[in-house]
């Protein structure tokens, strides 16, 4: 069983990095829901497995399991939630803005950014020499 | 105490300039000299008991475990430096309120000016020698401020920056160097590590400690070959060069040399390092300041020579050295103070501070010229000024030791220094304030009001007294101080003006004779020097500063060239190397716990994930089918979490996988719907490789992990949670009660995401973003019946359904599976279905709750909550319950936690919403008008009865065929929409 999770666990991890490089934003973010996947159960799973055993108080319980890491977990979990949510609409508006959906800058924009900047420079020079 | 006081006074009081300036400059001053004026008289407070030969402790740990404690000790030194910076701190303040002009921002001036003055005086009152280094750090900040004050200067920030490089290059060597000397010594208590002076000689790391913190001392003092910041940082308004530059900030390094003497002084090596390179910084410096034509520069080259000799006096390592080392750091604080605002008082008359463009003044403006011949008199060494005596202890003291063996190197060399010395103070006072009145002044120089030569004029009455009665008024201080240096009994000395006969007599009288020849002889030595090779220091320090940014900038971008996939990949790369690097060597097999058995069923789920993991890798671009893969993974994951024993984990992942989908699918609309092949084939190999070593490394040690036995923590909350927490839910009450912080913390996390994804998509509602929507055009087959009606029947039958379970599942959280989180989210999903269902218009009309207002409850409720704990004199977040019976029910229990759990409720339930809506109001920009009825098709309206219908044309009409229609009227399609939504 152990193993079963730990060869989960690298499954998603390795097809989580592998979309995580991809040079589109779509990848890049199912990407990272994969990660994190891959780390709420590694998380969850350094409390060691067990079956049948619920963190839930009863007399007739033989046992519980760790509830600790369920508790990091299942905040982990909501906390994905909201990051997941923040870049996918990162990504949207960053499409909407640019009208490519490529993690890296164009060629083209990168230079037209810096020449501005550039010209950029002076001014704020000239702004600061009038005191 | 009130030492701890006197160290953070100014720091304290850095706030009243930046505030009393609105009442006025003078006000501000005043402010600004009360400050200081109150932390000298708390200094002052403390001196009855040094002067009696005790030492004022005060002390609070700060980082104990780091041996860093905020520890002060006032002894002789720490008086005597503390108070030489408050006092002619209080007299810049005064001078600079005369000399700073209307364009100038005093209120940042006198901010800067005091943050300076405490991290002096923490640095001269520290008694710990990291505590020191902040302060020496905040030294060399603070200065970066007050040089580059007149920032449109580009001097000013030149200067600046060179002086924080060299001195920030030193502060970052001596900080290596007293951790050494910390170790060494097995304290960081400076009283400790003086103790132990013969453990830290002895030691094999004294040279390198020594050379490190010699460095620090030698960049802030500005010693040969790092001095030449201490001319361009002159660019700085004369106040700061007055105060920094002659009287505080250079001491510090030599104040470091006076402190740490007793630890370190008295070995060869201290000898040949200290001694030499202030012997020769005082001959050089001394040399190149005669030829400098700029006041400023003359005076801050002479300094650089002053410090020289203070330096190679601490460097002989003999008491007597010691003393006269100390008596001139006190001499030479007084006339150099007084020269500097002799040189801004002629600047700021004449418009000029070339020496070639003046001359004669002394007839224009006799009190400044009074003030300003008497300090240089005492800077050359003429009697009867302080600066005679101390040097001519100096030579006596020099004339004294040899040099490597040799006796005569020292003596000539110092009356060599002491020539030129004498030289450009007389060059000082004859070319600038002797000889015929000119008439080609750059404006007509006159004496300046009262408060600009009063501070000049006290220090010059200072330099007289100290000269005519030496014993009487400096001798007790002398004594305190030279005391605390040596850390032992005193030598045996006398101050005054007259020794008699002695060889130091001889070789001053000779240095003054020459240093009048050469004066008389300035024009062939000029042409002399101009003839010599000047290496520019500028010209280096700008040369060597570019080549090292070169460097830098080479391996960034080799690095980092600005493609994202880039720095993914290097970052994935470097943590694997760093995991690999951690394995080796150590052992890392399974551990020896007892492995679970593998039935049928976890095995099959096993196969689904692997078999999703390689599909989604391999059908990635096909975006729809990849979410929909992720959808599985998901749906594995929980049911793995259902099979391990964590059904509260289970309900939350599959809420939010739903949540998480539907706001994938909602964005994946507006986003193209395949990904383009892209990759070339060796970057596919590269990738490949690192996700299978990460996947490999990560499998690897979840299993290493998990097969071990461990020690848990968990018991306390197992046995905890229903007497402590009121529930049965372990993993509730930790939620909510045991680690509730971290809880309350989390939704605030989850609002503010929720927000920043508000902020992201209304700025989508403007600009280029607007433009694209607006022109956006779908590109896929819209179904014709956009709102089905089965789909709007079942939700709406639902919703109640929904809601009720939403409201089970908090309620019963606290003792059973579920809780505020997963509620918040079931609840959410339910009211996103009527969203989906029905259209955003419909649903949005009859939805009346205010998201961003319950993000808001929800956090101050959670809030109120904890805060409620301390009415019960309880810590924050402690929960309390009880059980209580309401006729017609059971008796149940109340716990304040449910109070928490609600906040976490609606925090989850605003934010989902919040989400969704603002992407919903974004998507609906790219569609054909949706009409306002619940149903494109409605059963209601086939028969064509109801007057609604009539008046909404379009709600039976071809729904979904309209595509660009409203935008070719030129109006932008959402004015109408969006005041319906600001409701």
């Amino acid at each position: 069983m152990e193993l079963l999770v730990a060869s989960g666990i690298g499954a998603m991890t390795a097809s989580g990095i592998y979309l995580l490089l991809r040079g589109r934003t779509f990848p890049v973010i199912v990407g990272i829901a994969l990660l994190s996947y891959a780390v709420n159960v590694f998380l969850f799973s350094t409390g060691g497995l067990t079956i049948d055993m619920p963190p839930v108080l009863s007399e007739d319980a033989d046992g519980y399991t760790d509830p600790l890491p369920q508790a990091l977990v299942l905040t982990a979990i909501v906390i994905s939630f909201g990051m997941s949510a923040v870049i996918t609409i990162l990504a949207l508006r960053a499409y909407l803005e640019c009208g490519t959906d490529e993690v890296d800058t164009p060629e083209q924009d990168a230079t037209v950014e810096e020449e501005e900047s550039v010209s950029a420079q002076p001014s704020d020079a000239a702004r600061g020499d009038t005191p | 105490m009130a030492l701890v006081l006197t160290a953070l006074l100014p720091f304290i009081g850095a706030v009243l300039p930046a505030l009393m300036i609105r009442a006025g400059r003078n006000a501000c001053a005043l402010a600004t000299g009360a400050v200081t004026l109150t932390a000298l008289v708390l200094l002052l407070s403390h001196a009855p008991a040094v002067f009696a030969g005790e030492v004022v402790h005060a002390r609070f740990d700060w980082v104990p475990l780091l041996g860093l404690q905020a520890s002060f000790f006032l002894d002789g030194l720490g008086l005597f430096f503390a108070g030489l910076i408050l006092t002619i701190g209080l007299l810049i303040i005064l001078y600079a309120r005369f000399y700073l002009s209307k364009d100038d921002p005093m209120g940042r001036f006198y901010v800067f000016l005091l943050l300076f003055q405490g991290a002096m005086v923490g640095i001269v009152l520290s008694d710990n020698i990291l505590l020191l280094l902040v302060f020496w750090e905040l030294t060399s900040l603070s200065s970066f401020l007050l040089i580059g004050y007149w920032k449109h200067l580009p001097e000013g920030r030149q200067g600046a920056r060179m002086a924080l490089t060299v001195t920030g290059m030193g502060g970052l060597a001596m900080i290596a160097g007293m951790l050494i000397l910390g170790e060494i010594a097995g304290s960081y208590d400076i009283s400790e590590i003086l103790k132990a002076s013969e453990a830290i000689q002895a030691s094999p790391w004294y040279l390198p400690a020594l050379i490190l913190i010699l460095l620090g001392c030698f960049t802030k003092s500005a010693q040969f070959p790092f001095h030449f910041w201490l001319p361009h940082a002159m660019a700085a308004p004369t106040p700061v060069s007055a105060y920094l530059h002659s009287a505080t900030m250079v001491k510090a390094g030599l104040f470091l040399l006076a402190r740490l003497w007793p630890a370190l002084a008295g070995t060869p090596e201290w000898f040949y390092l200290v001694a030499t390179t202030g012997l020769v910084t005082m001959v050089f410096a001394a040399w190149v300041a005669l030829f400098k034509n700029d006041l400023k520069a003359l005076l801050a080259y002479s300094t650089v020579s002053h410090l020289g000799l203070v330096t190679m006096l601490f460097g002989f390592g003999t008491p007597m050295a010691a003393v006269a080392g100390v008596f001139h750091i006190l001499n030479h604080a007084t006339f150099k103070a007084a020269l500097f605002m002799s040189a801004g008082i002629v600047d700021h008359e004449a418009h000029t501070r070339d020496i070639r463009r003046l001359g004669g003044l002394a007839a224009l403006m006799p009190i400044t010229a009074t003030v300003a011949i008497v300090a240089a008199l005492s800077m050359a060494g003429i009697p009867p000024f302080n600066g005679f005596i101390s040097k001519e202890m100096m030579i006596e003291e020099a004339v004294h030791t040899p040099w490597a063996g040799n006796p005569w190197i020292l003596p000539a060399l110092v009356t060599v220094g002491a020539l030129f010395s004498a030289a450009y103070s007389f060059r000082f006072i004859f070319h600038v304030f002797l000889g015929p009145k000119r008439d080609d002044y750059p404006h007509h120089p006159h004496d300046p009001p009262f408060g600009m030569w009063l501070a000049p004029g006290l220090l010059v009455v200072a330099v007289v007294a100290i000269g005519l009665a030496p014993a009487l008024v400096a001798g007790p201080l002398v004594a305190v101080v030279a005391g605390a240096v040596i850390g032992g009994p005193l030598p045996d000395y006398y101050l005054s003006l007259w020794h008699g006969l002695t060889p130091a007599l001889g070789l001053s009288a000779l240095a003054l004779a020459g240093g009048a020849i050469l004066l008389w002889r300035y024009r062939p030595t000029e042409r002399f020097w101009l003839a010599l090779p000047r290496p520019e220091a500028k010209a280096m320090f700008d040369r060597s500063v570019a080549r090292g940014a070169e460097v830098c900038r080479v391996v960034t971008e080799t690095l980092h060239d600005g493609s994202l996939r880039r720095y993914l990949a290097i970052l994935i790369g470097a943590i694997l190397v760093v995991g690999v690097l951690g394995f080796l060597g150590k052992p890392h097999g399974p551990g020896d716990r007892e492995l679970l058995e593998v039935p049928l069923l976890p095995l099959l789920a096993w196969i689904l994930l692997i078999g999703a993991c390689i599909a989604l890798v391999v059908f990635h671009r096909i975006r729809l089918l990849a979410l929909i893969i992720v959808g599985v993974i998901g749906l594995t994951v929980s049911m793995a979490f259902i099979y391990l024993s964590a059904p509260d984990l289970a309900l939350t992942q599959i809420s939010v996988e739903v949540v998480t989908v539907m706001l994938m699918l909602l964005a994946l609309n507006l986003l193209p719907k395949r990904t383009p092949k892209e990759s070339s084939l060796p970057r596919k190999a590269r990738d490949g490789l690192l996700a299978v070593l990460g996947g490999l490394g990560i499998g690897g040690i979840a299993f290493a992990m998990m097969t071990r036995n461990v020690d848990k923590i968990s018991d306390y909350h197992l046995a905890q949670s229903y007497p402590g927490g009121g529930g049965t839910n372990v993993v509730n009450v930790i939620l909510v009660d045991f680690r509730g912080y971290d809880t309350f913390g989390e939704i605030i996390v989850l609002g503010i995401a929720a927000l920043a994804i508000f902020a992201l998509l209304d700025g989508a509602l403007r600009g280029v973003a607007l433009r694209r929507l607006n022109a956006w055009t779908p590109d896929q087959v819209r179904s014709a019946d956009r709102h089905p009606l089965m789909l709007v029947v079942a939700t709406r039958v639902m919703l109640p359904l929904s809601l009720m379970v939403g409201i089970y599942i908090f309620l019963r959280g606290h003792n059973e599976p579920g809780g505020g989180f997963i509620a918040g989210l079931v609840v959410a999903i339910a009211l996103l279905m009527q969203y989906m269902a029905s259209g955003f218009a419909w649903a949005q009309e009859r939805m009346r709750l205010n998201y961003h207002a319950m993000i808001g409850l929800g956090v101050i409720i959670a809030g109120l909550t904890g805060i409620g704990a301390w009415l019960n004199d309880k810590p924050f977040l402690t929960s309390d319950f009880g059980y209580v019976t309401i006729p017609p029910l059971e008796k149940f229990e109340l716990a304040t936690a449910m109070g928490f759990d609600l906040g976490v409720f609606l925090t989850v339930v605003g934010a989902a919403m919040l989400t969704l809506a603002s992407l919903s109001r974004v998507a609906r920009r790219t569609e054909a008008p949706v009409s306002e009825q619940p149903m494109d098709v409605d059963p209601s309206t086939l028969a064509g009865s109801t007057p609604r219908d009539r008046l909404s044309g379009d709600a039976p009409g071809a729904p979904g065929t309209g595509g660009r229609g409203e935008s070719d009227l030129g109006l932008p399609l959402g004015s109408d929409d969006s005041t319906r939504e600001g409701r």
